[in-house]
Order: structure tokens, then sequence, then C-alpha cells
């Protein structure tokens, strides 16, 4: 540790620290562009410059270390200021410098209201610029169709470039040219193909990179700002959902480092659009092979009819976007009409809560990837399944020793990885191959295992044979439990935790939706094909499959619609909060459940959703703690590697074949559709 | 400076690969660098790839240096644009004449020789002249200061020129003629000016 005063404040600081750290830790505020926590450094933007006593020039204390000081000779702690007039007059200096180019268009910039320049030109610059000279024109570039570009606005902090290239992994921006021709760009204009590409539009300090589908549409200061979670993956990324009015406008990443630091994949920023179009919003029923519009009452009866006469015949899947609550109601509706038949494992992935908690949860956490020192990747492709998770896996790959190996599809992951094979039977040979070794010698292995590789017939299998390797290879120990299990829906672990999986002689999602119920409930199911025969009602936001496929349509709510809990792949319980109304007539899932028991004869006891919560608490205690995660037992990892079974020849699949569109909402947006044809279209290019 | 573009998609050329000559070059070249370091070789291999292509650098260019030494091609096109050396125009195919502008040239006639540049070859700096043969740019200092005002074409450079004997150099690569490189006066090199002279001869 090493002591300096700042600004008359001592403070003790690691040596390693930057001066722009140790700054902060004694509370001065220092102003900074290019500057970034989760980035490399690149010191070009100069507005960080403080005075260190004994140094006659000002320093960028973003790029100086506290160990490169100079000692004082008497020993004494150095001393450094971020008050002192020279500091002043260097960042007045430094603003007139930036804002020679910078165009005074904030009226007409998006970034308006929410630009670290406009912020840090009113708290450090002076009143007016002594510029006469023309200022630079850039042309805008198109780098795609989520980021807009304004590039007269750049002030070269190179954040976007470094992003791109660090934690994104696709280095396609650079800055070509020097000096003040210097323009940030991608190479011939190409769009970016990185799923995190939107990111930059939060890094960019000013108003040069901006999100394209938002363009024009609200000032920050007009927006209400919920706190929520994000369910388009199983990451559970912490975000913020802005709405004005009823609609929800935008929605941004927060900052959450146990989850997704502060990223969101682009597929949780931009499909807002999705939640405005194909939405059902009142209920309908078939009569003569047509959906017509019903009332609630209509619905309910043509419901309470089929059921009386289907008795315990009845079923229920959940889809991959439900919350705990509307589960829970779901799955004590159906005890109550006798039925054991409900399912939330659309693609019949082959988890089991039976086999205990920690057999499906993934247990070594996302933040416990930095811990890991080598990784065995199964049949998973986590860059489409969970971008933001990749990007912690890249971010631990970049940090040295760390051996990546990969069974399963061949795909670009954004670091490099050795290729085993593509099907169980390397899994089970994994010992013949060079890679245990470097698992033998890692002292936290960590083992993933993608939710495609156990939705085929011999999934449990494979799960065993993932769990056999965890348990030989030391992943199972004091303080590390490497067995981590990749889902892809954001409501399967909550399934999984309050038990939505067949009981005793029930069917499962795949019997039901081949016709195994005369009456079979889907909320939200979309993923999954019902054969013809049974009646049925789908709870859902959108004209999707599961709506095409349905008797009767019970309009619900979408995520920022309504308040509730969600479980991520880590099994960390996160609570999604109501940013905005369901559209029309559609009300919360709940409720829909609430009232249609009513009508069915088996009324469920709670009439709120508090009442609700607190049978859902009472039954399952760890659902109660927010933000935290209930660990699992690490002898269930055992329990599954015992099971053992035979298994199949066929190679792994990754669970998701298009990241953008692989959820009812993310079908109804047109920036998901766009983004993905331009993926579908590079791809086929890159095969050429 | 000035912002620099690629040249027009119906300028460039679709496809660039080296000569085998210049290939087994490369793979030499990339030898010199550590394992995992082979990106160190881009600005080499550009040059080469340049000098090729006939004195300009083609975007095809770019990409295949850069799929050669497993660099993303945006960090290539960041090295292209950034060193003003690589030609990303199409130049003359006789003579790319770079006329030092810097101030000991200017101060010895260096304007004089951009009006020849000007009425000879073409008005703007870039622009290839009517036959195709010729293009001319201002460059900084070259590190002929004692032989100013000088211009280099090609790798040689063409020192102590006036108008004429600039005139005179022009033609004779307009003819396809190899004029002598060095000072176009009467001088070895930056040896003084009329032969050669030493402290003895100065009368005390």
């Amino acid at each position: 540790m090493t002591k300096l005063i700042v600004d008359g404040k001592e403070v003790d600081v690691p040596p390693e620290y930057t001066l722009l750290q140790a700054c902060e830790a004694a509370g001065a505020e220092i102003p900074r562009f290019c500057y970034h926590e989760r980035l490399s450094i690149a010191g070009n933007c100069r507005m960080c410059l403080i005075e260190v006593v004994g140094i006659p020039k000002p320093q960028a204390s973003c790029a100086v270390g506290v160990k490169d000081l100079q000692p004082n000779k008497d020993g004494s702690p150095k001393v450094l200021s971020t008050k002192s007039p020279m500091v002043k007059a260097a960042r007045e200096g430094v603003m007139e410098v930036l804002l020679i180019n910078h165009p005074l268009d904030c009226p007409i910039c998006d970034q308006g209201g929410e630009c670290d320049l406009q912020d840090q030109a009113m708290a450090y610059g002076t009143d007016a610029s002594r510029y006469q000279e023309n200022k630079r024109a850039v042309e805008d570039k198109y780098i795609g169709p989520l980021v807009k570009t304004v590039m007269t606005r750049c002030i070269h902090c190179t954040r976007c470039i470094r992003f791109s290239s660090e934690v994104a992994g696709v280095a396609e921006l650079g800055a070509t040219g020097r000096g003040e021709d210097m323009e940030i760009t991608t190479y011939l204009e190409h769009a970016m193909s990185s799923e995190l590409q939107s990111n930059v539009v939060d890094l960019c300090p000013v108003g040069a990179l901006t999100s394209k589908p938002y363009a024009f549409a609200a000032r920050p200061w007009e927006l209400n700002k919920t706190q929520s979670v994000d369910v388009m993956d199983a990451v559970g990324s912490a975000i913020r959902i802005d709405t004005r009015g009823r609609e929800v406008m935008r929605i941004l990443p927060r900052i959450n480092d146990d989850v997704n630091e502060e990223w969101i994949s682009d597929k949780t920023r931009h499909i807002v659009d999705g939640l405005r179009t194909q939405r059902l919003d009142q209920p309908y029923i078939r009569s003569g092979g047509k959906l017509r519009p019903a009332t609630w009452a209509e619905a309910f009866a043509a419901i309470a009819d089929k059921v009386k006469a289907a008795g315990n015949n009845v079923g229920a899947i959940a889809g991959d976007l439900a919350g705990v609550e509307e589960m829970f109601a779901l799955k004590d509706l159906m005890t109550r009409l006798g039925s054991a038949n409900i399912d939330a494992r659309q693609d019949g992935a082959a988890f089991d809560p039976a086999w205990g908690r920690a057999s499906y949860l993934f247990n070594s956490t996302i933040a416990g990837i930095e811990r890991a020192d080598a990784l065995l990747i199964v049949g998973a492709n986590p860059r489409r399944e969970a971008a933001v998770l990749n990007a912690r896996i890249r971010k631990r790959w970049r940090a040295g020793n760390f051996p990546v190996a990969l069974i399963g599809e061949k795909v670009d992951l954004t670091y490099s990885y050795d290729y085993l094979g593509a099907g169980a039977e390397t899994l089970a040979g994994l010992g013949k191959t060079k890679f245990a070794e470097a698992l033998k010698a890692a002292k936290n292995p960590l083992i993933i295992l993608g939710a495609g590789a156990l939705a085929r017939k011999d999934g449990a299998t494979v799960a065993s044979l993932a769990a056999k390797a965890a348990v030989e290879y030391g992943a199972i120990a004091d303080g590390w439990n490497g067995f981590s299990v990749l889902h892809t829906a954001a409501s399967r672990v909550g399934a999984l935790d309050i038990g939505f999986v067949p009981g005793k002689g029930g069917k499962t999602a795949t019997e039901l939706a081949a016709g195994g119920a005369n009456v079979l409930f889907l909320l939200g199911a979309d993923e999954i094909e019902v054969a013809a025969g049974p009646f049925v009602v789908y709870i859902g936001t959108h004209g999707d499959r599961g709506a095409h496929r349905a008797d009767v349509i019970l309009p619900g709510a979408a995520y920022p619609e309504k308040s509730a809990i969600y479980v991520n792949t880590e099994g960390r319980v996160q609570m999604a909060n109501r940013a905005a109304f369901p559209p029309g007539d559609a009300r919360e899932d709940w409720a829909i459940l609430r009232a249609l028991s009513d009508v069915l004869g088996h009324k469920l006891p709670y009439d709120s959703l508090g009442a609700l919560r607190e049978a859902v608490f009472a039954a399952h205690p760890h659902m109660m703690r927010l933000d935290q995660i209930a660990p699992g037992d690490a002898a269930n990892v055992s329990t599954l590697a015992n099971l053992g079974g035979s298994f199949d020849k066929a190679p792994l699949r990754a669970a998701v074949t298009d990241f953008y569109l692989t959820n009812p909402i993310a079908r109804a947006s047109a920036v998901m559709a766009e983004c993905s044809a331009l993926a579908n279209a590079s791809a086929k290019t890159a095969a050429e | 400076m000035t912002v620099r573009r690629l040249a027009p998609p119906e300028q460039q050329p679709k496809d660039f690969s080296f000569s085998k000559e210049n290939l087994d070059w490369a793979k030499k070249q990339l030898l010199k660098f550590p394992e995992g370091r082979q990106q160190s070789a881009v600005i080499p291999l550009m040059w080469r790839a340049q000098e090729q292509h006939g004195g300009w650098l083609p975007e095809a260019a770019i990409r295949y240096v850069a799929d050669m030494i497993g660099m993303e091609h945006i960090r290539a096109m960041e090295v292209a644009t950034f060193y003003t050396m690589f030609l990303l125009q199409p130049v003359g195919k006789k003579a790319h004449v770079q006329v030092c502008g810097t101030t000991p040239c200017r101060l010895r006639g260096a304007d004089a020789l951009f009006e020849v540049c000007h009425n000879r070859i073409a008005h703007e700096p870039f622009e290839v002249s009517a036959d195709g043969n010729f293009s001319w740019e201002e460059v900084e200092c070259l590190g002929a200061c004692v032989n100013a005002p000088m211009a280099l074409i090609w790798k040689d450079t063409y020192e102590d020129l006036t108008p004429e004997t600039f005139e005179k150099l022009l033609d004779a690569f307009a003819a396809g003629k190899a004029p002598k490189p060095g000072p176009q006066i009467d001088r070895q090199f930056s040896a003084p000016e009329g032969g050669p002279t030493t402290l003895k001869s100065v009368k005390a």
C-alpha cells in the first residue's frame, strides 16, 4: 500500500492503482471520456489531468500508476491535487480543444440530456469559444442496423474500438487516418456482426454513436425508469426499462457485477418494437376454424365447457418467458383439476428436479467463471445462447492460462479453443484426449453443459457423462462446483425449482404436444408444435405459433408489463418489475389463471400478487431471497454422474440456431428480423 | 493532410496476390518475428504489395496481407490509412513524383518545382496526368536538405533541382529512360559545389 495525499486528504492505496483510482478512493471526482473501468487504458482524451506536486506538467491520471510516481526524497507521501488552478486551467484547455470540432447540435442530438461531453462542458469548460475557423465535418458511416452514426460529433476516445476488440471479441471497428482526419469506421462500412455491438452506444460519451431504432424517439428526461431483469436468455441481465406513458421506449443495461457487468446483448436491448407489434389485446375464441374476438366471460365459459368434459385429462406447458408466480399458479390449478400433466421443458431437455438442484444450475456462477482455470464446453454455443456470459468467458480467456475445449458444433466463440469432437462419444472418451491433462492440472476446472445437449433422447446420459467428467476431473471440490448448466430459457430454472415437470404418471411436453391431453394450456409456449386434437388454451402475449394453434386465446402480459420472479441459470432469484401496462384487455398472467380457476370451480386461494407470492415463498423458501443464489448440493452432481445410460452417435447441437429470433417478442420485432437476415446473409457469404 | 480514402471501386482490382518471388520474400520476412507476432510484418508486406502493384495499394492487397498475417481487415486498413507512404489511389505509370515541400526546399526554390508539377502533370496532387503516366504529391522532409530542392521518384532521390533540370528529368522518365539519381548539378553527393575543398585551401 502507498500513502498519497489527495486534495489534503490522506489515502492508502495499492501501488497497482492508477492515479485516477487513487483520487476516486479519496472521494475526488475526475472527469474523463476515454477511460472506462472495463476497457484497456488509452489515455488520449486528456480530460483526467491532475496535478502531482513535484512534476511540472499536469498528468493524465488514468494512465499514470501510483507505483510510477517517483517517491519524495524525504519519504513523505506524494501530494496530488484535483482542484488546483493548474488543474482547472488544464481541464478548461482540454475541453476547449475537444469542442473546437464538436458541433453545437445538442438540440437535435439524441445524446442530449445524457451526454458526458455536455455535462462536463458545463462543469469544467469555459463559457465561450475563441475558435473562429470552420469546424471539421466527417461523413457518417454505416456500421449496421443498430448503431446510428453522426461522426462529426466523434471526439476520438476510441472506447467503441476497444470494446469491440476486447469485450465483444470481434475487432470490427477501427480508426482510419490520423490526427484531425481520424475517423471511426468498420472495414468498408460493413455492418458489425457482434451480438454485443449496441453497447458501444452506451460507451460513446458523445452523440457520435446512438441507437438507430431509438433515433429521435424520446428525450431522457421524459422517460420513467424502471429497474428490471431481462428474460431474453437465462442469464437474467440487469436492465433498466425506460417508458413514456404506456409505451416502452428503450431498454438499457444496469450494472450488476455478478451477472452482466454492464453489458447487455442486442436482443435484450432492441426487442422493444416487438413489444408493440403482433400483440394479443383481447380474448379470442376459435369458431368455424377462425378466431373471433370474444369477451373474457365468453372465453372462460368456452374453456370451462371443455375442461368439464375432459375431467383430469388436461395438461399444461409453460413457455420460456413465464415467471415463477404464474407457473406456480398454473401448477396449482392443474393439481386441483387432478392432473399431473405439466411441463416447462418445451425442447424436451432431460432436466429432472428429482436429481437435485445442483444437477441443473450453473453452479460455478457467472462471476465464478473468472476463478476457473480450464473450461470444457459441451453442446453449447455460449455466444448465441448467452452472449453476455460469453463475454465473461472471453474476459477470463484474455487474462491468460485458460485452456478451453469444445465438444459440439464448431463455431466462432470469439476466443480460441481445442475442438475435441462433435458427439457424446467424445465426452465419454474424454480421458483419451489431450485436453484431459489440462483439466486434471486445473485447480478449478469448469464444465459448461448446454441445454441443447440435453434436448435429445439420450439427454440424460449426456448430462450424466458431463457430471461424471466433472466429478472425475475435480470440478467438485470444497468451495468450487464447476459443473455448470447453461440454460437458454429464462423460465427454466424457476420452473424446475417449483417442480413444473410431470408428476407421477404425468405426461411430458412432447407427449402433451403430440395430443396427450384433451385440453392443453399453453402458458406462452410458442416453441412447440401442438398436433391436431387437443383443445388448446393459449395464454400469452403475441400472435405467434401458440396463438395460431389456439382454440381460445387469453391475452397476457409481457415481461415489462408485470412484476414476476425469474430464476437465472445460476439459480439467482431476481424480480422483474412492472414498467408499463399490458395493451387493451390483456391482463397479468397470474390474474388470468386466478379468474379462470373460479370459473372452473377450483378457486385458487390468492386474491393478490402478494398473497400468491406468500404461497410461493411458503412452498419454496429460497424464492424469497432476491438477488441471491441458494447453492445446489454438490452431491447431486455425483448422483447425476452415476445415472449412466447409453447414448447415440448423433452430434451435439447448440440450443439456439438463430440468436435474434428465439422467442415470440423477438420474432415480432422488425429490428430483430433485420439483424437476423443480415447475420444469415453474412454467414452465407462466409460459407462460400 | 487530407482525409485519405481508398480508390473508388471501379479502379480497384478484384483480387491481389503476391508474385511467386514476393511470396517467398514475404514468407522469409514472417520468420523474422517470434511465433504469434507475425502481425508486426504488416508494414513491410504492404509496402512490397504496393511496389508489386505499380506503386499504389489496392483494397484487395490490404485484405490479402491482413489474411496472410492473421490480422483483422480493419487493423490493416488502419495502418494503410495512417502512413502516407501507402498510396491508396492509382498513381502515374511511369513516375509518381514526390516533391519535398518542407522549409529548406521551399527556401531553395521548391515552389518553382510545384509550378512545373501543376503545369506539366496535373493541377491537383494525386491526380494522374491525362496520359496516365505521371502523378505528383507534396511530401514532408526526405532528409536531403543539403541538396535542396529535391524530389523522390520511386526509390531514388533527384537533388539540386531547378525547374529546367526537373523538366529534363520528367522528359527522361516519359521516354522510359532511367536518369542518374542524386544531384542534378556538377556535384559529388553533398560535397561542395564545384569540387572538393579542404581547410588547407583557405587562405589565412
